[in-house]
Parts: structure tokens; sequence; C-alpha cells
């Protein structure tokens, strides 16, 4: 495991891992933004980032010159790579595998999870209102995402633990420390395996049982390596994301009573409020790999680099949206690009939304006056999802 | 005053965002895998112009042509 050395030119040397980044990476990207609509940095085995909008977006929609296989920005590049289709997936393969995943994560199909979302919110506020105050990313935020996932693919939700565990292995220790991650994937891969073999034996009614009996575009069943990779992607993909995305909303929330009021006062606003929540503190940073020489935004781009596909950097460009650093709950207009631009558009966007929008909701009706807790700290993730990983909050109204 | 106002989803372009329905119900449907289409002939009734311009105005993909008749 390598530790980086500190940053002190962002312009020509940045680094997504450097403890600044991860604490306020806002002014950074504004300063890389009016630098270059393209960055580079030597770390990370060479590494590119799009600024702007449009030069994310160029990226995002250029599968010819950019590949998918690697979605990390990493330490280092092992030749064989962990697939986990469609994420990792570039055209004509990736479409087929797209497919599959897109009907249990329909807008129509995230309604009838929602119950039991809202049941889960309930059950977490339930052990900790009558404290007065809760670290709520650890025993909030945390626990919505991990235990909807499970409840759709058909896994213990009390296997919880093991799970974040997991992912906190492979996408934050991951990406300086290649043995931690490699064991971590190959836990989660031989825990899929044991429930895979469960329903060759017993089958049921879930996400898994689904994969299982898909078949590709020739008729025939998934491999067992398909199936198994592109569970673990549903899994690493809808747990911190999500994890992350109540986390910021519910911490924007706690320092801004305005915004609060009007929610609880306008409750019709929630939807559009949630999408602005989504574009200024989105969680999900991508990667692509450069495969062929191109220009992106006038800034050559060679081969063996990576490319930093920071959608929350987009997110902020004030040549895109007005007033880019602000929250403002009622925009209007917001083409924001939280879960992609293209083709790998997140595949559980609409979960998240429903997991957002309920987290939010639940909240405020059970404890519509709250704070940031003057005596805690809020941490956040590191690298490639950003969120609150300690979230101190007080109940009621202050003083 | 403005003419009647069409809407139309370009399939190659929209990816699942479900962003128009999110905003616009009446004018926009979704199919089994999430992608966007416009109901009957995209012909927005009157009094729903403003939706369909906000739905436009929030597809990320660039993915919704509004067109006045």
């Amino acid at each position: 495991m390598s530790n980086h050395a500190p940053v002190t030119d962002w312009v020509h040397d940045f680094d997504h891992t450097d403890p600044r980044w991860t604490e306020n990476p806002f002014p950074i990207w504004d300063e890389l933004r009016t630098a270059s609509p393209v960055v580079h940095t030597d770390r990370f085995l060479g590494c590119y980032m799009p600024t702007t909008y449009e030069a994310v977006k160029k990226v995002a929609y250029d599968t010819e010159h950019f590949s998918s296989r690697r979605v990390i920005v990493r330490d280092v590049r092992p030749d064989t790579t962990q697939s986990a289709p469609p994420i990792t997936s570039d055209p004509p393969e990736h479409k087929p595998a797209k497919k599959l995943l897109l009907p249990p994560f329909t807008p129509d199909a995230m309604k009838k999870l929602e119950p039991r979302v809202r049941a889960i919110c309930n059950e977490l506020i339930d052990e900790f209102i009558t404290d007065g105050k809760c670290d709520a990313a650890a025993r909030y935020t945390k626990h919505i995402p991990v235990r909807a996932i499970a409840h759709m693919l058909g896994i213990p939700e009390k296997d919880s633990d093991l799970f974040i565990t997991w992912i906190h292995e492979i996408l934050e220790l991951g990406i300086k420390d290649d043995d931690t991650m490699m064991r971590a994937i190959h836990a989660m891969t031989a825990y899929f395996a044991g429930h895979v073999e469960d329903r060759k034996k017993h089958p049921t009614d879930d996400l898994i049982s689904t994969l299982m009996n898909a078949r590709d575009k020739d008729g025939k069943p998934l491999s067992d390596v398909h199936v198994l990779g592109s569970l673990r992607l549903l899994l690493i993909a809808g747990i911190d994301t999500t994890w992350s995305a109540i986390g910021s909303s519910l911490w924007h929330l706690a320092k801004t009573p305005a915004d609060r009021d009007r929610l609880i006062a306008e409750p019709e606003l929630m939807p559009t409020a949630i999408e602005e929540l989504l574009r200024a503190y989105s969680p999900v940073t991508m990667a692509r790999e450069v495969m062929k020489e191109t220009a992106i935004s006038g800034c050559p781009v060679k081969p063996g680099n990576m490319v930093l596909l920071s959608f929350p950097a987009a997110n902020r460009d004030p040549a895109m949206f007005p007033d880019a650093d602000k929250v403002v709950i009622d925009r209007k207009e917001n083409r924001h690009a939280a879960f992609g631009l293209g083709i790998h558009r997140c595949v559980g966007s609409n979960l998240a939304r429903m997991e957002m929008t309920v987290a939010i909701e639940e909240w405020l009706k059970r404890i519509p006056d709250f704070r940031l807790d003057p005596a805690g700290k809020v941490t956040w993730s590191e690298g490639t999802v950003r969120g609150p990983r300690q979230l101190p909050i007080l109940f009621g109204k202050a003083g | 005053m403005s003419g009647k106002l069409k809407v139309r989803v370009d399939q190659e372009r929209c990816q699942g965002h479900a962003r128009c329905k999110s905003l616009a119900a009446e004018l926009f449907d979704l199919d089994e895998f999430g992608n966007a289409h416009e109901i009957g002939d995209g012909a927005v009734p009157a009094g729903l112009e403003d939706k369909a311009w906000l739905a436009k105005a929030n597809c990320p993909e660039i993915a919704i042509n509004v067109t006045e008749e």
C-alpha cells in the first residue's frame, strides 16, 4: 500500500485521493477548469481529467477512443481485470448485457419496492430518535441502500455489514492496495457463487434468479462468470453511491434551514430538489481508458493513460449551470450528469432516486428540525464515490 | 400566441434517464426497458405546453424535440 505525496500543483499533478480533494473538491475543480478543459497528472500511471461539462460529455459519448474496461482510476493497472458487465463493457457487448438489467430497475418496478424502503427508513429512525442526536451516516444513510439492494437480490439483509466492508475495500482501499481489493472481489464472488448454487436447486423470484434465467442474443444462458460479474456490479454500485447521495442531502439540509423548511411546506418540490442535490453533490466519479489518440475540447489525449471521468465536476461547470456553486432547490433547467451520460447511464438511477426521496421524506416527517453537531466532525469518503462517512446531527431547534 | 406543440423522443439518443416521464407523465411514457417515447402522436394538449418545454430542458441526452405547428 502506497501513500501519495501531497499535491502542490493541482493543474499538472492532480490527485483525487489527496485529503484536500476529499474534504472540499469544489475549489480545486474550479481551479482546474479555469486552467484547461482537460488536465493531466503523471500519478496513477498517467491520467487525464476533463474539467468541463462539455469535455466530460464528449468522453462519455466517445466509446471508440475511450474504453470502459477499467472504471476506477488506481495506482496499478493489472493485465486481467475483473469484468462486471455492463459497466465494464464496450460496444457491441454492452447493449445486450445492459438490456438484461433494465426491466427490474424501471420506475414502475421501483414503486413496488418503495413500501419496503419506507419501512427500512422508519425501522432505522426508531433505533435513534429518542437519543436526540445521531451519526446519520453510520446509523441511517449507510443502511438504506444496502438493505434495499439485498431485498432485490434476494440475499439476507443481515449480511449488510459484510457487503459494506467489501465495498470499502474495493472502492476506497483498492485504489492504492491491490491485494486488499482482489481479496474482497474473490470473497464477494464466492458469496454469490453459493447463492447461485442454492438457486439451481431451489429457484426463487429475485434478481439473482432473473440473471440466472436470462438468455443472451443467441438464446444461451449467461456464463457463470457473467452472472457473478453482474451481481458484483449490482452490489458494489448500489450501496456506497446512494448512501453518499442521501448523506450529502441530509448534510445540506442540516446546515440550510431555509431549504428544509421549504421542503416541508412544499412537498411537491421534492423531485426538483432531489435533482438539484444530485447535481450539486453528485457522488460518483467514473473512469475510462484511452485506446486511440484523439483530442477532447482541443486537448490531445494519448493511449496508455486513464481518464478520471468526474460527473460531479461537470455538474459544477458554470458554463452549463448558472450559479453552479449554489444549491437552488427549485432549479427549473437541470440537465445534470450525476448518473452519467450516453450508453453507460446508471442502471440503478430510478432506484437511487426513489431511495433518496423516501429517505429524505421519512427523515423530515420524523425529524423536521435538525442541525450539524458542533461537537462532532463530518468526514468524507475518498476517491471514486464521495459522501459523508460521519455525519453527527442534533435533533430539535438550536439553543 | 404560439401554435400547437408536438413532442418527440429521439430513440437513438434516449438512454432512459426518465426525467421526461417524471416531469410530464401526460406527454411521455416508458417501455419495459425504461426508455421513453411520446404518448400517441406527441400532440401537446392545451395547458401542458410548459410541461413539454420543461421536459426538453431537463433531458440530459438532448433527446426531446419540441416543435410548433
